[in-house]
């Protein structure tokens, strides 16, 4: 019998809301179809009342977890059509703060895959790690989630040289408890059950539909936006993380990996942060167009900019990873089985602050 | 002007996209810009290949009809539909097609991002 089944607006499973009507025939999945916009902001549109410095503020506000990602590439876009030389020390800056965010959002989703098995100890012992990451930006930044240090022209903080020791303590540490508990997660035989051959996205499929970050990465394509080395990943050594099974286990698999590999790239910053200043000034107004992109956690974040000589800019386009992510996720969905549903959703890390933005 | 930019019209759209994905590049997104000048729309299609990014741009009159590329590229409709609700870019034959209510409320008439621009409503739609 085929019956149209409401995935959210509210679910469990995800703290944010997005709907999905299920087609089912019996308990299996034949067709999903997306339904947005419970959340959306426009804040594209504030272009029109705030200055582009301002929009910085706005961008991180985007979506939280990422939001020092969102004001780096955006600051990239606004530095290049004004043509301006960041100082080297600021590039490092912005890919060591770019890295401690990207851990504490594989953190934070390593916690919610575990609750979404019910593993409530697991949950908490991975949100207790990322705690850590927490207190780093609080310690150097002065935030915890929207830590505003990238502005146009550099960064707003440095660091000392005692910071820089406690950061590279803490990332062994965070490390070492993440390494600690993978196998408590990967082993188990609930989450291989529930997780190895479910939501399979093949390789072709993965390029086909645009998927972007682990889920790309979690289908054979080593593809990362870090590899065309913006900011200072071209200083940096940097190997993509890749799995080859296309299913919800290869992505988190690369979640896992991509903690470690961040990890690495924050004492390889560390290890060749330059003396110097940390920003520039900033002279005359973004006049022309430019795209950029950058690498977030859940992947390729796409900003194209439209600058009209004014303090204003004309248009400020975001394409962030999880719109991307959706078209891949409505063709996995069909042919699972309905009770597969949520960890496979879960799977994709979906950010719906990002998708509406 | 951006690098690697392809100036298109309507008619040769579909052509290049498919083109395009012939080759295997993959659509990394669509972009509405609304030009205020002239009341046209440039809509911009970039796309990637091994980390190499270009881009074809269409300008179209703002009521003209522009066809679809979710026939090539599938994740175009969540991009076309996008557009539709926001700045009524007249898009055709989108494989789902939710009738400006993406993201907009059926009782909206007006595209938000755009000026003097009205949300084409389409009967029956918002089920889509």
């Amino acid at each position: 019998m085929r019956t149209i089944l409401p995935f959210g607006p509210q679910h469990p499973v995800l703290p944010e809301p997005i709907h999905l009507k299920l087609v089912v025939e019996d308990e299996t999945v034949v067709e999903a179809l997306p339904n947005l916009g419970y959340v959306h902001r426009g804040l594209e549109k504030l272009t029109d009342i705030r200055d582009y410095n301002q929009m910085v503020n706005i961008v991180e506000r985007v979506c939280g977890i990422c939001s020092c990602i969102h004001s780096l590439n955006y600051c990239e876009a606004v530095e290049k059509l004004l043509g301006l030389e960041v100082p080297q020390r600021a590039h490092f800056l912005r890919v060591m703060w770019g890295e401690i965010h990207r851990i504490h959002s594989h953190l934070l989703w390593l916690g919610l895959f575990a609750d979404g098995f019910g593993f409530e100890s697991l949950f908490m012992q991975f949100w207790r790690i990322r705690e850590r990451a927490m207190d780093l930006m609080e310690a150097t930044a002065g935030n915890r989630v929207v830590i505003s240090t990238n502005i146009v022209g550099g960064v707003r903080k440095d660091i000392t040289p005692e910071q820089k020791a406690w950061i590279l303590a803490e990332t062994d540490k965070i490390e070492k408890e993440v390494r600690a508990l993978e196998k408590t997660i990967l082993d188990d035989y609930t989450v291989k059950k529930r997780c190895c051959g479910k939501g399979v996205l093949t390789k072709e499929q993965a390029h086909q539909l645009g998927a972007v970050g682990p889920m790309l990465r979690g289908s054979g394509w080593a593809q990362d936006v870090r590899q065309t080395g913006y900011a200072a990943y071209g200083q940096l050594d940097f190997e993509p993380v890749v799995e080859y099974d296309g299913d919800s286990y290869a992505r988190s698999k690369v979640r896992f990996r991509e903690v470690y590999a961040a990890a690495d790239l924050i004492r390889q910053c560390l290890a060749k942060l330059p003396e110097g200043e940390i920003n520039t000034k900033v002279k005359g107004k973004p006049e022309g167009e430019v795209w950029h992109r950058v690498e977030q956690p859940r992947g390729e974040l796409f900003y194209y900019i439209k600058g009209n000589g004014s303090k204003n800019l004309e248009r400020v386009r975001i394409r962030t990873p999880t719109f991307a992510n959706i078209p891949p996720l409505l063709a996995v969905l069909p042919g699972c089985e309905l009770a597969d549903v949520p960890v496979i959703v879960l799977s994709i890390d979906p950010c719906i602050s990002c998708t509406e933005r | 002007m951006l690098a690697n930019e392809q100036a298109i019209t309507v008619d040769t759209l579909i052509p290049e996209c498919q083109k395009r994905f012939d080759a295997g590049l993959r659509l990394v997104g669509v972009t509405a810009v609304e030009i205020k000048q002239d009341s046209t729309f440039d809509v911009l299609y970039h796309f990637d290949k091994d980390l190499e990014v270009s881009h074809i741009r269409l300008n179209v009159p703002k009521e003209a009809p522009v066809p679809s590329v979710s026939g090539v590229y599938f994740p175009a409709l969540l991009y076309e539909n996008e557009i539709k609700d926001q700045f009524g870019v007249n898009f055709q034959n989108i494989l789902i097609d939710f009738g400006c209510t993406l993201y907009l409320e059926p009782e909206v008439v007006k595209s938000p991002f755009c000026t003097f621009t009205f949300a084409r409503k389409e009967k029956g739609k918002e089920e889509a």
